[in-house]
């Protein structure tokens, strides 16, 4: 990629949501789910999120499509060259809007209505979006199924009807049927099995290819991220701890928390020499997030600095590698 | 028979249907398997395959509809240096009931389902110990407050007081993996231990139960559909599919060795950090049938790439390719056979 074109520029966005406590519902804090997210995506590339459960990877696609409301912060995309804050559309704009991101979910069980043939669950977007002509809404739903792999003639049966791995199928193909620009995909694959699993990443990188699509893709693994991802954002408790290319995370991790979630893997390689860093305790609940850095009270390199200072999301050595940690912040 | 004594545990022939529909589904079908004492097992495969029917048959937690059946199921207990025929005990009969807990622990899969709610959790490590040893109660929490200690629950004196909803997953697995161990059992049946967990909490528990092996001598039946995991912690490996060993053997034997198709398929899906750009990920074609519609033959023959007419005609044997490494497949017909 020579120059590569912005397709969504995420600036300070924040989603907090109020903890209400007592008879009137008075707010007694804010649970910091997506907490001054900063965020470039580029077309055509894929994004990978990664991060435990909890870490507001989720809540950070869903706010991006506009599922929530965000409590700060901006969402520019890309309108052929033009960036407009969707932030501020109105539903009308929204609606328009969501034929441009359209997003995969985790669960293909439940994602698919089971008391209505796959043909009615696929024709509704397109109703919706207006498509009138029954044969044109036809013509669509056999080409995305063609591409997924999946008959035609399967539109006539029911989700149960279908396994696991085919259902993720269906639901990436109905996604497909808006000619979406960017697809978010939540944790798509994970309740699927290994080898089932491959076959879907595996036809999910061969229609990017096809359409020239970009993903953001949210998942708790690391292996299956990196697999998929061009570029891997790290999340700890609502905010981004390391960006880098999926590449430079594996060769050169420069967080201490991404050092531990990548030496907390286990590797189906035998004889293999390893050093596990193991951090201690576990992840403070988001309501009350320790001061200053959020990872100090678990950090083997904590410093006084890092008790009292938020570090900020900084360049390293000027690259494309950006880290939030005070270990690196100093020389620069 | 003295080097049986090596065998903590020795299935042989280890059969289980379910009925429903007034129809018999086979669900697993003629496993043999034997625990080493001091080692770990790993026994790996895609859900639905039998791994937790499996163990579950052996320690006789079954429903009324299960059907099991074995040429043998020998528990060698290293405390009175006896042997037990699980296979043929009442499964809620006392002797049953005198191993079970006592001599074989298991931590199950979901840690949030498996403690109740209603009871603190010191009095539900506690139970087990009462129950087997008949101590008192204030003497069980004793021993309750130790185990605590030993597996890295911080301040057991007041949570041993606390209700589950009070524990993070990873601590409330610590609780689960305490009333495994409570009786200081020979065997231990993790049934995914860590499949619930963040992977930060389970490399913890990971190394939590390494360290038990190692400093304590026990014998792990770890279950689980994650290679990596089988990687680090196993010493030997029992790859199943669809109710069947496919193959069984040393660590060595199945990453360095893989010989059974599908064992070499399921090694290459996996994805692995640090891939190289553009390498793609194996895959096995088509979907897991139904097992009650599996005809006769090999029951990977839909999906393997090197099926043939003679494996969809009669069961496949075991052949031993090397000493202890057995492969269910006919490409191996030049080997020792095996029952």
């Amino acid at each position: 990629m020579a120059e590569k074109e912005l397709i969504f520029q995420i600036k300070n966005l924040q989603m907090w949501f109020p903890v209400r406590k007592g008879f009137l519902r008075k707010t007694t804090g804010h649970v910091k789910a997506v907490d001054d997210v900063s965020l470039d995506v580029y077309k055509g590339e894929t994004l990978g999120i990664v991060g435990e459960s909890g870490c507001g990877k989720s809540t950070l696609g869903k706010t991006i499509m506009m599922l929530n409301t965000p409590t700060g912060g901006q969402v520019l995309f890309n309108y052929e060259g033009q960036f407009k804050d969707i932030t501020k559309f109105t539903s009308q704009e929204l609606f328009q809007f969501r034929k441009k991101v359209q997003m995969v979910f985790q669960d293909p069980y439940s994602a698919l209505n089971p008391l209505k043939k796959i043909y009615t669950a696929f024709e509704e977007p397109l109703k919706v979006h207006g498509v009138n002509s029954k044969e044109e809404r036809e013509k669509i739903m056999e080409d995305v199924l063609k591409m997924v792999n999946i008959q035609p003639d399967y539109l006539l049966r029911y989700p149960h009807e279908f396994s696991g791995g085919q259902r993720q199928r269906l639901c990436i193909a109905r996604a497909l049927e808006v000619r979406p620009e960017v697809l978010i995909c939540d944790e798509p694959v994970s309740a699927l099995d290994v080898s089932i699993q491959a076959q879907v990443l595996n036809l999910m990188k061969k229609i990017q290819k096809d359409l020239g699509l970009t993903y953001l893709f949210i998942a708790h693994d690391l292996s299956v991220v990196q697999y998929m991802s061009n570029r891997i954002v790290v999340m700890y408790l609502g905010k981004i701890v390391e960006i880098a290319d999926s590449r430079a995370l594996y060769d050169e991790p420069l967080h201490p928390y991404t050092r531990a979630l990548l030496s907390a893997i286990p590797v189906p390689q035998i004889h293999q020499e390893k050093k596990r860093i193991v951090l201690p305790g576990e992840v403070p609940s988001p309501i009350r997030k320790p001061a200053g850095c959020a990872l100090h009270p678990r950090c083997p390199h904590c410093m006084e600095k890092c008790k009292q200072v938020d570090p900020v999301l900084t360049r390293y050595k000027d690259g494309e590698h950006m880290v939030a940690c005070h270990l690196y912040g100093a020389e620069s | 028979m003295n080097n049986n004594m090596d065998y903590v545990l020795d299935v042989k022939n280890l059969s289980t249907s379910f009925i429903s529909d007034r129809k018999e589904i086979r669900i697993v079908k003629n496993v043999s398997l034997r625990l080493r004492r001091g080692t770990t097992l790993a026994v790996v495969g895609e859900s639905g395959c039998g791994k937790s029917v499996t163990v579950h048959s052996i320690v006789k937690l079954m429903p009324k509809n299960a059907k099991v059946s074995a040429d043998h199921v020998i528990y060698r207990s290293a405390k009175d240096g006896k042997e037990y025929r699980l296979d043929q005990m009442e499964p809620f009969g006392t002797e049953m009931r005198k191993l079970r807990g006592a001599e074989i622990g298991m931590v199950f899969q979901d840690p949030m389902s498996s403690l109740n709610p209603v009871y603190k959790v010191g009095d539900q490590v506690a139970e087990g110990l009462i129950q087997h040893t008949g101590m008192s109660k204030a003497e069980a929490q004793k021993q309750v407050l130790d185990m605590f200690r030993k597996l890295g629950i911080p301040d057991p004196e007041s949570r041993i007081s606390d209700f589950p909803h009070q524990f993070s997953g990873g601590m409330k697995q610590r609780v689960v993996i305490a009333i495994a161990m409570i009786c200081n059992p020979d065997i231990i049946i993790a049934d995914e231990p860590t499949t619930a967990l963040d992977v930060t909490i389970q490399a913890q528990i990971m190394e939590l139960m390494k360290s038990l092996q190692v400093n304590d001598h026990k014998s792990i039946i770890l279950i689980t559909h994650n290679m990596g995991l089988v990687a680090e912690m196993a010493d030997e490996v029992c790859v199943m599919y669809m109710g069947r060993v496919m193959e069984f053997g040393s660590l060595e034997d199945i990453f360095e060795n893989p010989s059974h198709p599908y064992t070499q398929a399921l090694l290459r899906s996996v994805p692995v950090l640090g891939l190289a750009e553009g390498q793609e990920l194996g895959t096995i074609p088509g979907i897991t049938p139904n097992p009650a519609d599996l005809g006769p033959g090999c029951e990977f023959a839909d999906r393997c790439p090197f099926c043939q007419d003679r494996c969809r005609q009669k069961d496949i044997p075991r052949f031993e390719v090397s000493p202890g490494h057995y492969v269910r497949c006919l490409k191996f017909d030049s080997f020792q056979e095996v029952d």
